[in-house]
């Protein structure tokens, strides 16, 4: 298989997130401090609109009740972005590597992973500062960052196999770089991020709780700002999307990477 | 010895060629299939083994398919039939600085670039203070490679590469990189390379290279095998082949205002007869014919010898000895002669040309007008284009 492959690479991979993490915010003068201030800025933009414009009802955490739009819009919105983010940059890793594809062999899944894995980096920093702003407005989180860990390492294998499809796709198909934005913005919405998943109409609210990035979400928030577990059908639910995204990716990856260098 | 380090059996590769380069999905939705393609086979059948410690040269012109084949030996494409074995492990040299980021420093970018290669970071740590010393970088291996020259960048990346220490090496026309004495350095670790028993297959252009480094040579011409032996044997045949070209007129050239034409060039050998082959130590002279439609004050003539891998062995003009006319008109003819030349066995081929006083008006320049081959002669030495006719001594 080739995900062992990479695995057995994992100087190569290591070295290129080392890459993506070195050089992502060289040159700008706030750095890391970018990955915080994406998040904080939409989360500003979202409040407004949503909390004041719009005026959506301020979710309570049960039983935490915790009674606070902007941090309830983090909890979905880190992962969102971490997703998103993942999936078309592994696309844009393709094209940006192109030359090395056509001058030297290793396994193609290292440039998707290692992708993937630099953004993990940033998750944990902007969870990290999610966390401690939980616990000043009176969620204690610290007991549920275990887990937290292991719903992010889900996340982590179903992004990773929904960027191997992409991104194999996007090599023969430019089409799919343009179609995922589109997709990306229609499936954000359809994700409890910006509103509570109890105001969504019982019909939509089944679709919304059943599409992979609704389960996760819906973790995220049952974990940090309910602070209690996820339901055990929700576990069952994240552990199958991860491990179907990851066979369906790696499927479609091994059979198209072989022409990737004719192709790039 | 056993097993050969390198098995290519009856390889095709074709590559297809969009006529809308516009791999749009709309194609597949469409037409229920991809944009409209012509196939082209880039590799037709090729077989060819390299043994342990085989040091095996790789010729051909632009377009044959060498970079192909290196490509399906490297794992970087999926050859549409046949198989590729490679036993040992291979490192394929096919750019220099593969994955080099400009904002990293160079050291960075040698731990990289050598993981990217598949060589373990221990084995890199330890041969670190190797790398950069081969490169001439200790001074600037903490500076973005983005502030380096291009030289620098290439040297850098030659000398990971080379250090990678593999037990097959594919190389691919890198051999000409940086300034002189860095290619000597090149060529010096290439020889230690080949003396360790390091297996080595090089595609280059250049027949010398080919002469002195390999102990084989495979010859391919649009995708097919012409020929493989001797590397002497196959660069002279690929070298004739080159030359056969220019004689049904692909090489020949030329140019020139036209007041006085060369008319004819002759080749003759010692006792004046015509000849198209001469012994190494022979005499060689060449006579020009003319026709100077018009007046011309000192005309100058000259001939040049070229070795058909494309290096102009001498260059001699009438200028140099003084021998210039003030003026001629009308036909005239003159011999150059070339005693006991020194050339060693190969094709060469002749250029003449006649132009003013000043060299740089030329009047009738024709180019590769006259080729003929150099068979051993007296000369005991066989590398190189000409023999210095040394004399060895022990002391």
């Amino acid at each position: 298989m080739s995900l062992t492959e990479t695995l057995s690479n994992r100087e190569l991979l290591w070295n290129l997130t080392l890459r993506e993490l070195r050089t992502r915010y060289r040159r700008s003068v706030l750095g890391w401090a970018w990955s915080m201030i994406n998040p904080l800025a939409t989360m500003v933009i979202f409040t407004i609109v949503f909390s004041q414009v719009f005026r959506a009802p301020e979710p309570i955490g049960e039983p935490s009740g915790l009674e606070a739009f902007p941090l309830y819009l983090l909890c979905g919105l880190l992962p969102w972005n971490f997703f998103s983010v993942s999936v078309g940059a592994s696309m844009g890793a393709m094209a940006a590597n192109a030359g090395l594809v056509k001058k030297v062999w290793f396994p193609r899944e290292v440039l998707v992973v290692s992708t993937t894995l630099s953004l993990v980096v940033s998750l944990g920093i902007e969870l990290g500062v999610l966390s401690v702003a939980l616990i000043i407005a009176g969620n204690m989180v610290i007991p549920w960052l275990l887990p937290l860990a292991a719903v992010v390492a889900l996340l982590v294998v179903f992004t990773i196999g929904m960027a191997l499809i992409f991104s194999a796709l996007n090599v023969f198909y430019r089409d799919v770089g343009y179609l995922w934005t589109v997709l990306a913005q229609a499936w954000f919405y359809l994700t409890p991020i910006v509103y509570p998943i109890e105001i969504v109409p019982e019909w939509l609210r089944r679709i919304v709780s059943a599409q992979p990035m609704g389960g996760f979400v819906v973790a995220f928030h049952n974990i940090l700002y309910d602070l209690r577990w996820p339901s055990a059908g929700r576990w069952v639910h994240l552990v199958v999307c991860a491990g179907v995204a990851l066979a369906l990716g790696q499927w479609v990856f091994a059979r198209m990477s072989p022409r990737f260098a004719e192709e790039l | 010895m056993g097993q050969p380090a390198v098995v290519v059996d009856d390889l095709w590769k074709r590559f297809r060629i969009f006529h809308e380069r516009n791999a749009y999905l709309k194609a597949a939705v469409l037409r229920g299939r991809r944009a409209r393609f012509e196939e082209f086979w880039a590799l037709r059948g090729v077989s060819l083994e390299v043994q342990h410690g085989e040091v095996v040269g790789i010729i051909g012109e632009n377009g044959s398919g060498k970079s192909t084949l290196l490509k399906c030996l490297s794992r970087i494409l999926r050859p549409e039939r046949g198989r590729v074995e490679v036993n040992g492990r291979l490192s394929a040299l096919l750019e220099l600085g593969a994955g080099f980021h400009p904002e990293l420093s160079g050291r960075e970018n040698v731990f990289l670039n050598a993981a990217i290669l598949g060589v373990p970071r221990k084995e890199i740590e330890r041969r670190f203070d190797e790398i950069v010393a081969f490169a001439g970088l200790e001074q600037f291996i903490d500076m973005p490679v983005k502030n380096y020259s291009s030289g620098m960048y290439v040297r850098l990346g030659f000398a990971v590469a080379i250090n990678v220490d593999p037990e097959v090496m594919i190389i691919d026309e890198v051999l000409a990189v940086g300034d002189a004495s860095f290619q000597r350095k090149c060529m010096d670790k290439f020889a230690q390379l080949r003396e360790s028993g390091r297996t080595l297959v090089i595609v280059t252009h250049d027949l010398g290279s080919v002469r002195s480094l390999c102990d084989r040579a495979y010859w391919l011409r649009y995708g097919v095998l012409e020929d493989q032996g001797s590397p002497d044997e196959v660069s002279s045949h690929y070298a004739e082949q080159a030359l056969g070209s220019a004689e049904a007129g692909v090489n020949e050239a030329r140019w020139g205002s036209g007041e006085l034409r060369i008319s004819q060039v002759e080749l003759l050998d010692g006792r004046g007869q015509p000849f198209s082959s001469v012994r190494t130590g022979d005499d060689i002279t060449v006579r020009i014919t003319y026709e100077a439609r018009v007046p011309i004050e000192t005309p100058v003539f000259g001939v040049t010898l070229v070795h058909a891998s494309g290096v102009a062995v001498a260059s001699p003009t009438t200028r140099d000895v003084g021998l210039v006319p003030p003026l001629v008109h009308g036909g005239g003819a003159l011999e150059v002669t070339f005693p006991a030349v020194p050339l060693l066995p190969g094709p060469y081929e002749l250029s003449v040309a006649a132009t003013d006083f000043t060299l740089h008006h030329e009047y009738d320049h024709r180019s590769h007008v006259a080729r003929f081959d150099v068979t051993p002669g007296d000369a005991g030495d066989e590398r190189g284009l000409i023999t210095l006719r040394p004399t060895w001594k022990l002391r």
